[in-house]
């Protein structure tokens, strides 16, 4: 069932917003292409849930421009917006059932009884809760609540779907399968999606492209294969998988960890520090067999923490030029796992290839 | 094991707890059951002193006690309306005005809830008077020509109570407004509802508990009300309370004074019991949706 749904793109220019003294949102300028999945991943206070009210019309702005589909929305309120939202809390209306709180948005919009009924209950198909119609809010679970807040927001056809934080309030194993569905009902519908959360794991598995934001700002723009392979930024490099950084020398055009020549001619700002961000998972630890070559990097240490964590193990290594970094262990095999311990000598490597640079 | 230690345990301990109720069970009794139960038996004493129904058949065939108790619903049910009608708006904007602000506002709805309610019954007697502020102000500005009679009627008496009621009104209403969650009527607007219609389609409704408990509040303290109308009514609004005391000061009757005071009685445990009935008091009273 492809419902006919026409997604618009949003033009967000030069958008500020102040509270006081402090930017909420600073001439932040951002392009969400028709249909797209984009998320806007942040820490709390960062401003992605100002930008997602502005874009909902919640907030109105200091300066800058909205635009649906060339449309200037600045100046138009919420109600006229055509956009279906998903707030944090739900917002469900505890005086209706389930039915008349998904109905709501037809019955505003004066459509023939039939017609609400059999848009409802396509709704609550789609979210699987058919059999819920009748329910009272208050009967619901959580997770129940978060669909029908879904359907609810989808029912009326809107070309724009915004949704804050939708999931925070479920727990783990039902946000994950949650993750799952709202992606799967994301190609269903095909609706320009703008989703806020502070959960990098969340943005990684759902979103087309993800907008780092942080104190008002977007920080970096891309798919999550570009965020977590090139961040740009030592923020983006802390704030999305675990990292380890390295303080690197600066020989010219040349950048060095110790005697390890790092990056060779490469055209560098003149007045910026230089470290190298290093992910857990692309370390290994080599066997006795192993001989160093230049496609590798090499570091050598001690283990100073080893804990296990399941379908994987992680280990703090303690460098001998006295930095520290994390290495994810596989534990595919237990010999893996079972021959390391606390204190042990041993040698890191990791391909040149995934070498991350930020000026730092 | 230890299940008959763990048993004599709880035992003591509830007996404990029990016994901790009994000073409030005597002041209860002492207080309420008692008095009550004297003036019960009392409404079945007829005038010789013998058991006898004579003082509620007195008030099935004299029209003057009917005509009390309409007086008394009508003067109440008026003063509630106009109580929702008055403080519905004002707990809105309380609801509405940022928190440091609410401080404020609330003096006013509160201070002339400390003051006195013979003084503020006087304060509006001064008013409303043929010779007092507000005929005087109106004639000076030709507004109106001959003073009109504002006090000792009908109209004197709900102004007074209305005033002295409406922060009962305002209270709850206030409480169950500021329960009402903001994304809702964010949500509502989002969805396509015109402010007008998040206000009466999702505001009103989520607010109509408060209203319920407002009302019941202010009904119920109305149907005993004295002072005001004595002061402000002028003798044409006589309610079941000045219909006692006159009974008892003129004829002396106590089984006559003590059977209207029954009926009253009566008459308000029906309307708690209907209101418990169909508005679920609990949530109402306790908050919880």
């Amino acid at each position: 069932m492809k419902q006919n749904i026409t997604s618009l793109e949003i033009s967000i220019k030069d958008l500020t917003k102040r509270y006081g003294k402090i930017y909420a949102l600073d001439t932040v300028s951002l392009d969400i292409k028709a249909g797209e999945f984009l998320t806007l991943l942040g820490p709390s206070g960062s401003g992605k849930t100002t930008l997602l009210m502005a874009i909902a019309g919640f907030n109105r702005p200091d300066s800058g421009s909205i635009k649906f589909a060339n449309q200037e929305m600045i100046l138009t309120p919420p109600h006229k917006r055509e956009v279906g939202m998903v707030f944090q809390n739900y917002a469900l209306f505890p005086h209706m059932s389930v039915f008349e709180n998904i109905g709501f948005p037809l019955k505003l919009r004066k459509a023939p009884n039939d017609q609400i009924k059999e848009k409802v209950h396509d709704a609550l198909k789609t979210v699987q809760l058919s059999d819920y119609a009748d329910r009272k809010i208050d009967q619901l679970s959580g997770g129940q609540r978060q669909r029908v807040a879904l359907a609810r927001a989808f029912v009326f056809g809107p070309r724009i779907l915004l949704m804050d934080e939708p999931l925070s309030a479920l727990d783990k194993k039902l946000r994950e399968q949650m993750q799952i569905e709202l992606k799967q009902l994301h190609r269903k519908l095909g609706v320009t999606t703008v989703y806020v959360t502070h959960d990098q794991r969340e943005a990684l598995t759902m979103s087309d492209r993800i907008a780092v934001i942080n104190e008002g700002k977007i920080e970096q723009l891309g798919t999550p294969k570009e965020i977590y392979n090139s961040p740009n930024s030592s923020f983006v490099a802390d704030f999305i998988g675990e990292s380890s950084f390295l303080q690197l020398n600066r020989k010219g055009n040349d950048l060095y960890f110790s005697s390890e020549k790092i990056i060779t001619n490469k055209k560098l700002n003149k007045n910026k520090e230089w470290a190298m961000v290093i992910r857990p998972e692309r370390l290994s630890i080599v066997n006795k067999s192993y001989r160093k070559n230049s496609s590798n990097i090499h570091f050598s240490g001690e283990i100073s923490e080893l804990v296990f964590q399941g379908e994987t193990a992680l280990a703090l290594v303690k460098l001998m030029e006295g930095n520290f970094l994390s290495v994810r262990l596989s534990t595919k095999s237990s010999d893996d796992f079972d021959n390391l311990k606390t204190g042990k000598k041993i040698q890191l490597c990791m391909n040149r290839k995934d070498v991350i640079i930020i000026p730092h | 094991m230890n299940e008959k230690l763990l048993k004599s345990a709880e035992r003591k301990e509830q007996l404990l707890l029990t016994a901790l109720t009994i000073p409030a069970l005597i002041s209860v009794t002492l207080i309420i059951v008692i008095p009550v139960g004297w003036l019960f038996s009392l409404s079945f004493l007829g005038k010789s002193g013998d058991f006898s129904l004579e003082n509620y058949q007195k008030m099935i065939v004299y029209k003057s006690y009917f005509r009390v108790f309409k007086t008394t619903f009508n003067v109440s049910f008026l003063t509630t309306i106009f109580c929702i009608l008055l403080g519905y708006p004002l707990a809105y904007f309380l609801s509405q005005v940022p928190k440091k602000l609410v401080g404020i506002f609330m003096i006013t709805v509160l201070l002339p809830f400390w003051t006195s309610l013979l003084v503020r019954t006087y304060a509006w007697l001064v008013l409303l008077q043929k010779k007092g502020m507000i005929n005087n102000f109106a004639i000076d500005m030709g507004i109106w020509e001959t003073p009109i009679k504002l006090a000792h009627n009908l109209n004197g008496t709900l102004v007074g109570m209305i005033h002295i009621m409406l922060p009962f009104m305002v209270l709850p209403l206030y409480a169950a407004m500021q329960r009402i969650d903001r994304q809702t009527m964010q949500a509502a607007s989002n969805l396509g509802a015109t402010p007008i219609q998040a206000f009466w389609q999702i505001f009103v409704p989520l607010s109509l508990p408060g209203v319920a408990a407002g009302s019941l509040i202010v009904f119920i303290l109305c149907l005993g009300f004295y002072v005001t109308p004595a002061v402000l009514g002028g003798g044409k609004v006589i309610m079941v309370s000045m219909q006692i005391t006159a009974i008892l000061e003129d004829q002396f009757n106590w089984g006559a004074a003590s059977a209207l005071g029954v009926v009253l009685l009566v008459t308000t445990f029906i309307f708690l019991l209907l209101a418990s009935r169909f508005l679920k008091l609990d949530s109402i009273m306790f908050g919880k949706h």
